[in-house]
């Protein structure tokens, strides 16, 4: 049945719509949507997008496993590679604070009527993705595949089950939280 | 239905529902949630309607084809669900200077606009250079306990954190 859904075109366009919606929705109830608050987290002032971040992290780690463990959904891990995961990482965290937005949050931000989103951050990166896909051929013959680890998890990583990694992760996350909370960040 | 017009959700609330949303994904659609595929696509849609079909033989976008999928609806629906939430609670607003901004660089438009667009150029180059974002990498990707999301998701708020500093605190603080 679930099979039957997933190939249906249309209907996961939709879904996509709708999946979307709710997203936007939590995002800017989160706060997140808003340059300021992505600021405040990168200035180290305010945690709000750590917080949500975790939290997500949590809720959606143990839920896909539980799906996993019936047959109700499949892993779909990226891969990455030093050269990728690392460099592009850097790359992106100086975008990440020169726009103020993330490029779901920038499009959450466009929504709620910010006008630096849309000029500067959706326009701009447009421009960034096709500069890549420009370069792409070159830097995937000389850099992407640097130090390449494929689409491992950090369970198969260890050789555990995913549920020790689970098991050892979310008291570690919810003391991270108590401790930010604590301190009052 | 008063929690549909506040106008901040608790960030642990807000944590949980994209926790949820994300099986829900997975469920429904047998999908990460992502976004910046959707700009690489969009990219590619705009740079086809200037160039032709020439721009389908380049090699990343046979690999990310510039079409309408489910991620690019997706990130359409962010910007109405933002929208919705921001006018059930009063707070849309149109604005080009964002404060934190402004106190610190002034209000010029046309400042916030370059400074924004370099940042957006550096967020879309390196969100696919990286394969993903904040949500693929570091919501979905995370989630998954994928190595390569935690490492980019890491190095998103070390490069972020970094430059914001050498930004706020040293170039604007004099």
């Amino acid at each position: 049945m679930l099979k039957n859904i997933h190939s249906q075109k249309r209907v996961q366009l939709l879904f996509g719509f709708l999946i979307g919606i709710v997203f936007g929705f939590l995002l800017q109830k989160g706060g997140v949507t808003d340059y300021n608050v992505i600021m405040g987290q990168l200035l180290l002032e305010d945690f709000t997008v750590v917080k949500i971040m975790l939290t997500a992290i949590v809720v959606g780690m143990i839920g896909v496993r539980i799906l996993i463990t019936f047959n109700l959904a499949e892993l779909h891990p990226k891969p990455g590679s030093v050269g990728s995961s690392l460099v592009g990482g850097l790359i992106f965290g100086v975008g990440f604070a020169l726009l103020g937005y993330c490029p779901g949050t920038v499009a959450g931000a466009f929504g709620q009527g910010a006008l630096d989103a849309l000029l500067g951050g959706i326009a701009g990166m447009l421009i960034g993705a096709g500069l890549f896909a420009a370069l792409y051929t070159r830097l995937e013959a000389s850099i992407l595949h640097k130090g390449d680890f494929g689409t491992k998890t950090i369970p198969e990583l260890l050789k555990v089950n995913p549920w020790i990694v689970i098991a050892v992760a979310t008291p570690l996350i919810i003391a991270l939280l108590i401790w930010i909370e604590t301190a009052g960040l | 239905m008063e929690w549909l017009t506040m106008s901040q959700w608790s960030p642990y609330a807000v944590g949980a529902g994209i926790g949820v949303l994300s099986c829900l994904a997975f469920f429904l659609s047998n999908k990460p949630l992502g976004a910046s595929t959707a700009f690489a696509r969009t990219s590619g849609m705009i740079e086809k309607l200037c160039r032709g079909n020439k721009t389908l033989e380049k090699a990343y976008y046979k690999k990310f084809k510039p079409t309408i999928d489910w991620e690019w609806m997706l990130v359409i629906g962010i910007i109405v669900g933002s929208f919705i939430s921001s006018h059930l609670s009063g707070e849309f607003q149109m604005f080009a200077v964002p404060e934190v901004w402004r106190q610190a660089a002034g209000d010029s438009f046309f400042l916030r606009w370059l400074v924004s667009l370099a940042g957006g150029i550096m967020l879309g180059f390196g969100a696919r250079w990286a394969g993903g974002c904040t949500s693929g990498h570091g919501i979905s990707g995370t989630l998954q306990l994928a190595v390569s999301s935690w490492i980019a998701a890491c190095c998103f708020f070390i490069g972020g954190i970094a430059t914001a500093m050498i930004v706020f605190r040293i170039l604007l603080a004099s």
